[in-house]
């Protein structure tokens, strides 16, 4: 055989991805499970993907059920057993043994089994070969360790025919399968499995065994709808998901601004948290709106609201849904989280996802899953989704409901960790009025917004305000809009004061002019007395000079006397 | 698909087809090749009819090796198989017909003689 294990694909969604590329090749696998799990579809969609899809023509050995009853109970998957009997691709052989006929005398060999078998898979040249449930021969046969011995050969030389095989075995009470096949079929083991819990049923499927493989080795979670088998490769192997740069708008031209002024990452995850009536539906409606205006398809799931509700509602902040849906670009998944199982809505999901191919995914509200399952469970989901979407670059917007009570930063659901862009919603009540604040709470990997804005909900869709922030606190709504006339008439106020000084300043200034204009005059006027009298003075000394000088001549005396002349006079 | 009594190993025997009114047998013999287990459970049966059933039996020989696709007609798995398809209900017994006993049960025959 070859060194390197060779695998077939199943083509059955998802259970390739799990295990690297289906079952191995010219191999016996066990499928093994209880009843009702889906054994036998999962063979039967095994051969006929092998021949739709992988040209690989196929026998199915039933050893339960008639030809007539598998082809009717397949068709309803739209698997044509018929026509493809007809074209020789797949071969049917039922295998019938009814104890109450048979008398066992001494020796004998399934060579009868074999020689069937071979010639089935020797007349469409079959490269699969499905036995369901081979198990059933324990029933028939009385002698156990003819059969056991049997059952080995038949292996080995399944295996020596080259045939990729898949045998089914139901399960057993401590063993994987009752007759305890798992000894004989070794190279690979898958557990199907139903199960209820809170009255919610999931399938899941495991890996039990891949010899030379590796596979994951989780429950995944399957469903089994009109389209055959689906698994949900759950969380990919990796996180290895491709990173985009580009920037899609968010639908609100003020939310775009606070967030670098150009909106979410595409292929994030964002989450619109926040109390009952915030708006949160309204941001996402406006998400889905702006992304259908540029021509990608959004798929939005629904699980409070009617599709119907939702657009009713929408239309009254003017956001026209319908005309989306009518284009085909929108596609709303309404279901109640009570429906199925958190796998379930998982598996849901997925295969909307993949059938629908969007760009934008919206769930709105993840939370209304914890009615039924536990927290970490649901985070669980989230992140498997959210692994998901990632892989496939798909941006996704959940809402989240946050209680009243406790800090409104830890959602719900637990799953910050997870997302990138986390919108907080809040309402705060102040003077009689309940008004929404928005604020980014966090955005990986750009320089978001620090603000609390006002989130106002008009008939023209989500209008965001600055929000009034000062010495009395965050004020919304009429508040704010009384504190800005407040400030307004404050700012008036000092306006007119300013004035008012400037002109008591220019009038002081007036007075301060006059005053010296006036002391100047004085002063002017007194210096032109005292020069005169200056001028008087010295006019009168020059006189008595003069006449003294007049004296003294008329006296013919000297006028060194003159002083004493004077005395006397 | 030839029919089945054409295509016969040496050990096809269809005779001694004895008209009784309300007693024929019809046996069907399944192997897979001539096998020691084959060739004992025809040699046996031979006997047993013999005996037992004398001028009212018809023996079919089918080998499955030759003619794989009448395997399911019958539901054949284990070989050798003897069928017993008249008279009816039709019996199936496996083995190499070693227990005589067990092969006269089988085929209802102890009740018969």
């Amino acid at each position: 055989m070859n060194k390197n294990l060779l695998k077939s694909p199943t083509g059955i969604q998802g259970f390739d991805e799990i295990t690297g590329g289906g079952l191995p090749t010219g191999r016996p696998t066990l499928v093994c499970g209880g009843a009702g799990c889906g054994k036998t579809l999962f063979g039967i969609e095994f051969l006929v993907r092998g021949i739709t899809q992988f040209n690989e023509p196929g026998v199915f050995m039933s050893f339960e059920e008639t030809n007539e009853e598998l082809i009717k109970n397949v068709a309803s998957l739209g698997f044509d057993l018929e026509d493809l009997v007809k074209h020789k691709k797949i071969a049917l052989d039922h295998v019938h043994i009814e104890r109450s006929e048979i008398e066992e005398t001494g020796e004998y060999d399934l060579e009868g089994l074999f020689v069937r078998l071979g010639y089935a898979i020797d007349s469409i040249g079959a490269k699969r070969v499905v036995l369901d449930t081979i198990e059933s021969l324990f029933a028939g046969l009385p002698n156990q360790l003819i059969l056991r011995a049997e059952l080995r050969r038949l292996f080995r030389w399944l295996k020596n025919k080259g045939v990729t095989s898949i045998i089914t075995g139901e399960r057993g009470e401590e063993t994987l399968t009752r007759q305890g096949l798992e000894e004989y079929v070794s190279d690979c083991v898958i557990m199907l499995d139903h199960r209820v819990t809170e009255q919610t049923s999931t399938r899941r499927l495991r890996v039990v065994k891949y010899r030379g493989s590796i596979h994951g080795t989780n429950e995944y979670p399957f469903l089994i709808d009109e389209n055959g088998f689906s698994v949900l490769p759950l969380t990919s192997l990796g996180l290895e998901h491709i990173v985009s740069n580009e920037r899609i708008s968010s639908g609100i031209t003020e939310l775009d601004k606070m967030l670098e002024g150009k909106g979410y990452f595409r292929g994030s995850t964002i989450l619109v948290s926040g109390t009952a009536g915030v708006g949160k539906t309204s941001i996402a409606a406006h998400f889905a709106e702006a992304a259908c205006k540029r021509g990608e398809r959004v798929l939005y799931f629904c699980f409070e609201e009617s599709p119907n509700q939702l657009m009713r509602n929408m239309l009254s902040i003017g956001i026209k849904l319908e005309t989306w849906v009518r284009k085909g670009l929108l596609q709303f998944q309404a279901t109640r989280p009570t429906l199925y199982g958190l796998e379930m809505h998982l598996a849901v999901t997925h295969k909307a996802v993949n059938t629908f191919k969007p760009a934008i995914v919206i769930l709105d509200p993840i939370n209304t899953f914890i009615i039924g399952d536990k927290e970490i469970e649901i985070k669980r989901m989230i992140m498997r989704i959210v692994d998901f979407l990632k892989a496939n670059q798909i941006t996704a917007l959940f809402t989240s409901l946050t209680s009243n009570e406790g800090t409104l930063e830890s959602s719900d659901v637990g799953i910050s960790s997870l997302i990138d862009t986390w919108l907080l919603l809040r309402d705060i009540e102040l003077s009689g009025e309940r008004n929404r604040v928005m604020y980014v709470l966090k955005s990986r990997g750009m320089a978001n917004s620090n603000q609390i804005r006002e989130f106002i909900l008009t008939d023209l869709g989500v209008e965001l305000r600055e929000v009034y922030i000062g010495a009395s606190g965050v004020l919304t709504g009429s508040a704010r809009v009384a504190q800005e006339a407040l400030e307004n008439a404050e700012v008036l106020t000092r306006k007119h004061d300013i004035e008012q000084k400037k002109r008591e300043l220019e009038r002081k200034r007036k007075a301060l002019e006059a005053q010296i204009a006036a002391l100047h005059a004085d002063f002017e006027s007194e210096e032109s007395e005292a020069i005169k009298l200056i001028r008087t003075e010295q006019d009168m000394i020059k006189r008595l000079e003069q006449d003294k000088i007049e004296m003294a001549v008329s006296r013919k005396t000297v006028i060194k006397n003159s002083t004493n002349s004077k005395l006397k006079k | 698909m030839k029919p089945k009594k054409e295509n016969s190993d040496k050990r096809i025997k269809k005779e001694k087809t004895v008209k009784t009114t309300n007693d024929k047998w019809v046996l069907r013999l399944y192997v897979a090749g001539q096998t020691p287990k084959a060739i004992t459970a025809f040699a046996n049966l031979k006997k047993i009819c013999e005996e037992q059933l004398k001028g009212k039996y018809s023996i079919e020989v089918i080998d499955l090796l030759i003619n794989p696709q009448l395997g399911s007609e019958d539901q054949i798995l284990a070989l050798p198989t003897l069928v017993r398809k008249l008279p009816v209900p039709v019996r199936k017994i496996i083995g190499d017909l070693s227990d005589t006993e067990r092969v006269l049960v089988g085929l209802n025959i102890l009740t018969v003689s």
